[in-house]
């Protein structure tokens, strides 16, 4: 049995201009990092409420570690009080009429004064703030903030710790110096943590696992790569950024020679047969930008079905510190220009070394190549 | 000699005697200043008391009427002070329900004792406090208390050590400020406590007294008193809301 349970259903009717909105959601947690993922509004900090005690769903249950927090059955409900449950809200939440020392003291006023003195210096050497033990909340920077938030929700030693956009409004640094902590913190405290974020980077390489919602529910979990590489749906690909998505219609399905053709209005893409399908069936799919390579039109042409190469021309150059983020319009056979339709346009992301060395800049028109290796064909259309 | 009796007669008229003055001073009867005093001290810990649960209970919990709860109290501040007193008159007379029951408890009659000074300052000051302390505790940031009830504590411990402190300054304020409403209250106090000298006659009702007979002397100090405490009032709660004045 997994150390966190839940399933939480919380129902918003509508009210004023406001649409109502339904949180129907279902989760098995281990020790080590969840990333909940989503948009803003699709339910994330509404389960860490829930799961803090702070608000009550309307049915559901919560186990963690064989404890019943809640149980809409029997009527169960723990309040906040009584959950041990650490959660570092966004702001912080830091008590501004106390001292560092004495917020990080609120949490344990119970323990013997010695032991809670030893555990708080203890807390505050850990995360680098011993030195402001004495100081207010506002005499701390922004990155001094979060980290005695963590250290406060630590040092009450919490079966489970929730964290609501940590790095919200730090500095990049500070992101690392956090990213560094919570490292840190999940190596020691062999508890689950639940993170939520809307950033897409943070939550890839953070999380042990990712949860994705979108309007009150999990749309897919999994393992932070599966969820990129494998999106289940057009919906989740957009909200982690994956820009290029196709629809076409299977062309060709030849199980013997293990091939199969796909067809969009556009270009035609080959790849390994795909079982499951029909011929005429309409499918989707996507490729990530930088697996989209370029070459220049003369190249020696590849071995059959190897590399999709769909004849581009460069529309948008996006520079960012280290990628060229390229536009690319699809020229049609009949060398009519690309419409505002999705299939007309490939996302390209090349490293700006590429960039130089291939003198991307100088010429209009290339070949774009879509691996097939690299190819998505979403499970749900 | 005619303009200096005519400046004579001016003077007394406003009461302006320098030689008679100590001697005007020491016959002044002090009583309505010492009553006045302890009626509005008595009235404002009462108020702050039931003030303050009030408060509690309209900022921070959900319940059908709470607005209705809301208008009730503040009905005192927007009726004319003798409708308030008169239905106070009713309520707590000797005919009434109540002043049957209070006079069985306590033994003697509420109306027209000093006793219903403090209940008159009461209801003048206590809408005045809800308001400001309403506000106060609805200004405190709710993520500060649940982050509290997150680490352990109890209901108490919140409202005591997070929510209390947070608001301090501004219940300190309406406190102060309830205090001089308590002290110049003198409509609903007529109404139900009356002008009994030396028993009832607060400030407020003897300033009333003495200019209705004549006695400009006393008037004119105890109006001195009354404005140097409000003045000193507004400052003390500019200063605790974090204004200057100057």
């Amino acid at each position: 049995m997994a150390q966190l349970e839940f399933t939480l259903r919380k129902a918003f009717p509508p009210a004023g201009n406001s649409p109502g909105f339904e949180m129907d959601v279902t989760l098995a947690c281990e020790a080590g990092i969840t990333v909940l993922f989503g948009a803003s509004g699709s339910g994330k900090t509404l389960t860490l409420d829930s799961l803090a005690g702070l608000l009550r769903p309307d049915e559901g249950r919560i186990l963690l570690h064989d404890s019943i927090l809640y149980d809409s059955g029997s009527g169960a409900w723990l309040p906040p009080q009584r959950r041990a449950i650490g959660y570092v809200v966004q702001n912080y939440a830091l008590f501004p009429h106390m001292s560092l020392e004495q917020n990080l003291a609120f949490g344990i006023h119970r323990l013997p004064s010695l032991e809670r003195h030893r555990r708080i210096h203890e807390m505050l050497e850990q995360f680098g703030l011993a030195e402001y033990a004495g100081r207010r909340p506002d005499e701390l920077s922004g990155g001094q903030k979060q980290r005695a938030s963590i250290a406060r929700a630590l040092v009450t030693e919490p079966r489970l710790l929730l964290l609501d956009e940590p790095v919200r409004g730090l500095d990049y640094p500070l992101r690392a110096d956090f990213y560094e902590i919570l490292g840190s913190v999940r190596e020691r405290y062999a508890i689950p943590i639940l993170l939520v974020t809307h950033d897409v980077a943070e939550g890839f390489f953070l999380g042990n696992r990712m949860a994705v919602y979108a309007a009150g529910r999990i749309v897919q979990l999994g393992s932070p790569e599966e969820v990129f590489r494998q999106p289940r749906n057009p919906a989740i690909a957009r909200l982690l950024g994956i820009s290029n998505v196709f629809s076409g219609v299977v062309e060709e399905l030849d199980p013997m020679a293990d091939r199969s053709r796909l067809r969009t209005p556009q270009f035609a893409i080959t790849m390994p047969y795909l079982p499951g399908r029909f011929k005429g069936d309409p499918v989707r799919f996507c490729i990530p930008p930088e697996q989209v390579a370029l070459a220049p039109r003369d190249a020696p042409k590849a071995p059959p079905g190897r590399d999709n190469r769909v004849l581009v021309r460069i529309a948008e150059e996006v520079f960012t510190p280290n990628t060229v983020r390229l536009r690319l319009g699809v020229v049609s056979d009949n060398g009519s220009s690309p419409g505002p339709d999705a299939n007309s346009w490939i996302e390209s992301e090349v490293s700006r070394a590429a960039y130089q060395k291939m003198k991307l800049g100088q010429q209009r028109e290339w070949l774009a190549e879509l691996p097939a290796g690299s190819i998505h064909i979403f499970a749900e259309q | 000699m005619r303009e200096t009796a005519l400046r004579e007669s001016a003077r007394s008229r406003i009461g302006y005697n320098p030689g008679g003055m100590l001697s005007s001073l020491a016959s002044i009867d002090w009583f309505p200043f010492w009553l006045s005093l302890r009626v509005a001290a008595i009235a404002t810990v009462v108020s702050l008391l039931v003030g303050l649960a009030l408060a509690y209970v309209l900022a921070r919990r959900e319940f059908r009427g709470r607005e209705l709860l809301d208008a009730l109290i503040t009905l005192p501040i927007v009726l004319p002070p003798t409708v308030l007193g008169y239905y106070l008159l009713v309520l707590l007379g000797g005919n009434s329900a109540f002043g049957r029951a209070f006079e069985s408890v306590f033994g003697f009659r509420l109306v027209f004792t000093w006793q219903a000074a403090v209940v008159a300052a009461t209801f003048h000051s206590v809408p005045l406090l809800v308001k400001s302390a309403r506000a106060a505790l609805e200004s405190v940031d709710r993520n500060l208390e649940n982050a509290a009830r997150t680490l352990g504590a109890s209901e108490g411990r919140v409202f005591l050590q997070i929510t209390l402190p947070l608001a301090k300054r501004s219940i300190l304020a309406a406190t102060v400020f309830a205090f001089a409403r308590a002290l110049g209250d003198f409509g609903v106090t007529i109404m139900i406590a009356g002008n009994i000298p030396g028993k009832t006659q607060t400030m407020a009702v003897a300033i009333y007294d003495a200019v209705q007979s004549g006695n400009t002397l006393p008037a004119n100090i105890m109006v001195l008193i009354i404005s140097a405490t409000a003045i000193g009032i507004l400052y003390l709660t500019n200063r605790l809301q974090g204004a200057r004045l100057l």
